[in-house]
């Protein structure tokens, strides 16, 4: 039989890496020692990538849309926050763990709300349970310090032997680390049959079904996955930041992360973490030039992105970031906003 | 012996439409069975019913003897009820590897499987090739499906549903819309399922239906005409008056 060489050769050809890859991970490090005086912003950067890498798990892999997925970030945030200010676990690993955990426990049991509905619904049903969590750390401010946020936190070192600095290195390097870690175990994921049974659902849930696949399950599968990421992100803010506020849970925060998606694109995970560098790279700009009225600008950005359509914008003006896109997406890079509209 | 496929007095309304009517059918083991019957007869609503997307408001469905009336779709793919779509339901960016390959896996039960890659099993693999062979898919295995040609689709479509192994298939209109050139294929694949398959196709391409069928249920108004061979299907005077009449005018 000469044809069963080939089908599995072509069946992991996707999930090999390719060089443009490698490439965009070693810029990413050598970031790390270019610009020693941008930790803080960088580490801002990383943990936005971490952030938006866990929303596109959900939306781009199996298609569900979020307007709260700060409830997990704030959850995670304030887990961290609360283990280290009790010194409940003191060491920052650990505790970034066991936030995730957190949740990912919330994850778990919002995910039944979630998965019944289409995507207005799942819209309104995320939105809401990150207003009610936000709704509800206020109302408990004896435990979390209320409109003033948790303050007070102090972080032990790293493993008991990297302490956080005041130039934020340690915080950088300790995130981007955590951040490849999980882009690892992601990409093996969505290798995965789980992974493209995700696709599939994503695709077209009634053939998914017809095929065997368990749709409900894999949703929440994922959706709890999802959350455990996203409260790992929070957890990373909390303690490289040594605090954690009501913001943390802020719908602003869960919109900007779908901006991050619709300007890096979906499904081929590297569209949070490119779509995290723009947006952290525009929001800098335009607030330099207009400190007021930034939002604007984003705002604007964001407009003319979905109407020019990304595809276009990237043949004109963004060449080069689309190169970067296609060499490490390959064909299948998919975008949150859909650009047959504007062809 | 026990029916590979049976329904008892199958009953589904829409509010006061009453879309099948004490359906009772009896699909024996290995059959070539055809279900036709003229435009609004129910016939979707029938395989809807049987494949799990809808629930009847009364009656039983019986796979091989064993009660599914309340098993969700993807419980009884794994029981072995398998079925095609008459409008291509495929990925359109999957390749036919990727599809196959996923029905492959969650019919041994990896599916869930988060952790090995895709194309990492070899038994898994030997099975999506001999598919693959088999369906003719081959040399197009890693082209997205929504660049395939539409015989290669609808041969695709045959092929998922092989792949779940099942123990009885419904084949729904799996020539519609084929281009004539491209059609030899699809009927040639149909009439290459394995003997121990029971088929049920519906169908609306008579040829197919006399040529394939070795029985024949005519639906009419969501309830059986009548049933048989399908000689006595063809001679049977009301047939010709409800859909082959109707079919010959058109």
């Amino acid at each position: 039989m000469t044809t069963l060489p080939d089908v599995s050769t072509n069946a992991v050809a996707s999930a090999r890496w390719r060089p443009g890859e490698i490439v965009f991970w070693i810029v990413v490090v050598a970031c790390g020692f270019l610009f020693p005086s941008r930790y803080l912003i960088m580490t801002d950067i990383v943990r936005l990538a971490l952030f938006a890498l866990s929303l596109d798990l959900i939306l781009g892999y199996a298609g569900i849309v979020s307007l709260g997925h700060a409830a997990f970030f704030g959850v995670g945030a304030y887990s961290a926050g609360l283990l280290a200010l009790h010194g409940i676990i003191g060491e920052p690993v650990v505790a970034l763990v066991v936030a995730g955990f957190a949740a990912m426990v919330l994850g778990f049991f919002t995910s039944f709300l979630v998965i019944r509905g289409v995507d207005l619904t799942r819209l309104m049903v995320t939105l809401g349970i990150a207003l009610l969590l936000e709704a509800l750390a206020e109302r408990f401010s004896n435990i979390t310090g209320g409109t003033d946020g948790l303050q007070g936190i102090e972080m032990q070192p790293i493993l008991g032997s990297f302490a956080f600095d005041i130039f934020g290195k340690t915080g950088f390097f300790y995130s981007l680390i955590v951040l490849f870690l999980l882009f690892l175990l992601a990409r093996r994921i969505v290798h995965s049959p789980f992974g493209l049974s995700l696709r599939a659902i994503r695709n077209n849930p009634l053939r998914a079904a017809a095929i065997g696949i368990p749709v409900n399950r894999r949703l929440i599968a994922i959706y709890t996955v999802s959350a455990f990421y996203a409260g790992v992100a929070g957890a990373l803010f909390t303690q490289t930041t040594a605090l954690a506020s009501l913001d943390v849970f802020s719908f602003e925060r869960s919109a900007d992360l779908m901006l991050m998606l619709v300007i890096g694109g979906t499904g081929y995970l590297y569209g949070g973490l490119i779509g995290a560098v723009v947006f952290k790279i525009l929001q800098e700009l335009f607030s330099t030039i207009t400190p007021q009225y930034w939002l604007f600008w984003i705002g604007l950005v964001l407009v003319v992105i979905v109407l020019v359509g990304r595809a276009r914008i990237h043949r004109w003006a963004l060449w080069l970031p689309n190169l970067i896109i296609r060499q490490v997406a390959g064909r299948r890079a998919v975008v949150a906003v859909p650009e047959s509209d504007a062809s | 012996m026990t029916n590979a496929l049976e329904t008892r007095g199958l009953e589904k309304s829409f509010g006061g439409l009453r879309v099948t009517r004490d359906l009772t059918l009896q699909i024996e083991q290995g059959a070539r069975h055809a279900l036709i019957g003229p435009n609004g007869a129910g016939k979707t609503t029938v395989i809807n019913l049987l494949t799990g997307v809808l629930r009847p408001n009364a009656g039983r469905i019986l796979l091989e003897g064993n009660d599914i009336t309340s098993l969700p779709v993807h419980k009884r793919v794994l029981r072995g009820l398998s079925r095609t779509f008459q409008i291509n339901q495929l990925y359109p960016d999957l390749t036919p590897l990727e599809t196959i390959g996923l029905a492959v896996s969650e019919r041994m039960g990896r599916g869930g499987d988060w952790w090995r890659r895709m194309g990492t099993r070899t038994d898994v693999n030997t099975e999506i090739a001999d598919i693959l062979t088999r369906f003719h898919l081959l040399d197009v295995m890693n082209d997205l499906t929504v660049t395939l040609p539409y015989g290669k689709q609808r041969l695709l479509e045959i092929a998922v549903a092989i792949a779940a192994r099942p123990r009885v298939l419904l084949l729904d209109e799996p020539a519609a819309g084929v281009p004539e050139s491209e059609r030899h294929d699809i009927l040639a694949a149909v009439a290459a399922l394995p003997r121990e398959v029971t088929v049920l196709l519906i169908e609306h391409d008579m040829d197919l239906v006399f040529s394939f069928a070795d029985r024949i249920s005519v639906l009419v108004n969501g309830a059986l005409l009548t049933e048989g061979p399908p000689d006595a299907v063809a001679r049977d005077p009301q047939v010709k008056a409800v859909y082959l009449g109707e079919a010959a005018d058109a």
